[in-house]
């Protein structure tokens, strides 16, 4: 082999370069947080696994909804009809967005814009 | 033909997890088995592919030059000269840090193009744009991936992140601007192929298969970002995982299939690389063209396979032959002193 200390240099690179999610989480990685669920309400307005996934989208389609076309009912899939609003229906019961939305958005790096208007409900008892 | 095998062939592979996962249900081949085995397959594979080219002798040097070397000292060398024919170590790495940065031998890309008679030559920025649309958001989108792999998430990528999804103004989850700029890049890249005579007529299969792969990773994550959602807490409990050495399939999360399509597409890439011409990223590095400085003239190349070669000096071959030369009428030098040649002392100095 020629070269075989800048070869073999390139090689040590290379293969930090690939295994670096092994570096970074070196002597600082974390417990898998559990977001808090609600005690009191066992069943969300739809599916566990719908929300989920998707629940970026509904809030996304109640933002366009309540905002956009003035329309404040959401018909579930199951039929039963919820007030449009965050703050009134979701944080009804998901009552703590630190202990709920924070943990998992914090968890998988999310940049949600909802905070730029709503209030949270521990923030808004604050300044009450 | 060929785009359309590979074609083929991509679809194959798309299907083999979706029936694999949703029909058969292993999760556990498809979520931690294959990927480790493919990563395991592109590193070795890469560090076979640097150990074969460093074996491989360079008998001359021989950079690739557009500049003025360095001469006489009053001949003047400008930046450009050093880094187009770089002498010292610095020039060269300065020269390969822009090349594989900047891609700057693509940017000198010219076409050619007959104007009746006359063969015209212009700039044509256009496939050094496409290249780096793609590469560099290729790079931009494996660091961003990161999130997924760490616990808690690095500062930097945490910026990188959000930098790239400031665009938040179409929805949620707002739009990654990469994604954009790959596909962008990636259709250019394509398209380039289908419909520019010159370039179709010599493009393999080889050429197409990493194209349709790589647009279907992207398209697969795109996908599963902003339409066939998945539960990426449960992706990241997997992800994380896997980066911990300590795999596991997420209880009760509920990860839909174009999770597993997308991971097993990434493995194929990753086990497909080193043997494929996407191991240009290798190459480089090892480019003669590129990595060697235009410096013959103060220091000796000695090709590595040169051997002392068996040889007579004018005295030796008269002395030799000297009968026959006499009787040949061939004039005899009187008193030749036996020479030394100056390149053999070189090779001796270079020996030790």
């Amino acid at each position: 082999m020629y070269n075989t200390g800048k070869v073999m240099f390139f090689i040590i690179v290379l293969i930090i370069f690939f295994t670096i999610p092994v570096w970074l989480n070196w002597g600082r990685l974390e417990a898998v947080p559990q977001p808090e669920l609600p005690k009191e309400e066992k069943k969300c307005i739809e599916s566990k696994e719908y929300m989920r996934a998707y629940h970026m989208k509904l809030l996304d389609d109640w933002r366009k909804k309540a905002i956009r076309e003035n329309q404040r009912i959401y018909e579930a899939s199951d039929n039963e009809k919820y007030t449009i609003s965050l703050q009134r229906t979701c944080m009804k019961c998901h009552n703590n967005k630190e202990k709920f939305c924070d943990r998992c958005h914090n968890f998988v790096i999310t940049h949600p814009d909802c905070w730029g208007c709503h209030i949270a409900p521990e923030v808004a008892q604050k300044w009450q | 033909m060929n785009a359309l095998v590979s074609f083929i062939l991509v679809c194959i592979l798309l299907f083999i997890p979706w029936i694999g996962v949703s029909v058969l249900g292993l999760k556990i081949l498809f979520g931690i088995v294959i990927p480790y085995a493919c990563f395991l397959v592109f590193v070795i594979g890469l560090i076979y592919k640097i150990i074969y080219w460093a074996r491989s002798p360079v008998p001359y040097k021989i950079p690739a030059t557009c500049g003025q070397q360095k001469s006489l000292p009053w001949v003047r060398r400008t930046l450009k000269d050093r880094i187009e024919s770089p002498f010292y170590t610095w020039e060269v790495i300065l020269r390969m840090f822009l090349e594989i940065v900047f891609f700057r031998s693509l940017f000198r890309n010219l076409r050619a193009d007959l104007s009746g008679k006359r063969l015209i030559y212009g700039s044509a920025k256009w496939l050094w744009l496409g290249a780096i649309l793609f590469h560099w958001s290729f790079f931009i989108i494996l660091l961003r991936h990161l999130r997924l792999f760490t616990n808690p998430v690095p500062v930097f990528i945490q910026k990188l992140d959000y930098i790239d999804s400031f665009i938040q103004s179409l929805g949620v989850p707002p739009l990654y601007i990469t994604d954009i700029l790959i596909l962008a890049g990636l259709i250019f890249l394509l398209l380039r192929r289908f419909f520019d005579p010159k370039v179709s007529y010599l493009s393999y299969g080889s050429d197409f298969f990493p194209l349709f792969l790589i647009l279907g990773i992207v398209i697969s994550g795109i996908l599963m970002r902003y339409y066939i959602k998945v539960d990426v807490y449960g992706v990241k409990q997997l992800t994380l995982g896997l980066a911990t050495l300590n795999p596991t399939i997420p209880e009760g999360a509920k990860i839909g299939t174009i999770f597993y399509i997308h991971l097993f597409l990434v493995s194929s890439l990753a086990a497909y690389f080193p043997f494929s011409k996407l191991v240009h990223m290798i190459g480089i590095f090892f480019s003669p063209t590129r990595n060697m400085a235009n410096n013959n003239r103060a220091v000796r190349h000695v090709n590595p396979w040169e051997y002392p070669v068996k040889h007579l000096t004018y005295a030796e071959f008269q002395e030799r032959f000297k009968e026959v030369m006499e009787q040949a009428g061939i004039p005899i030098d009187e008193e030749v002193k036996p020479e030394k040649h100056e390149w053999q002392s070189w090779y001796i100095l270079e020996k030790k």
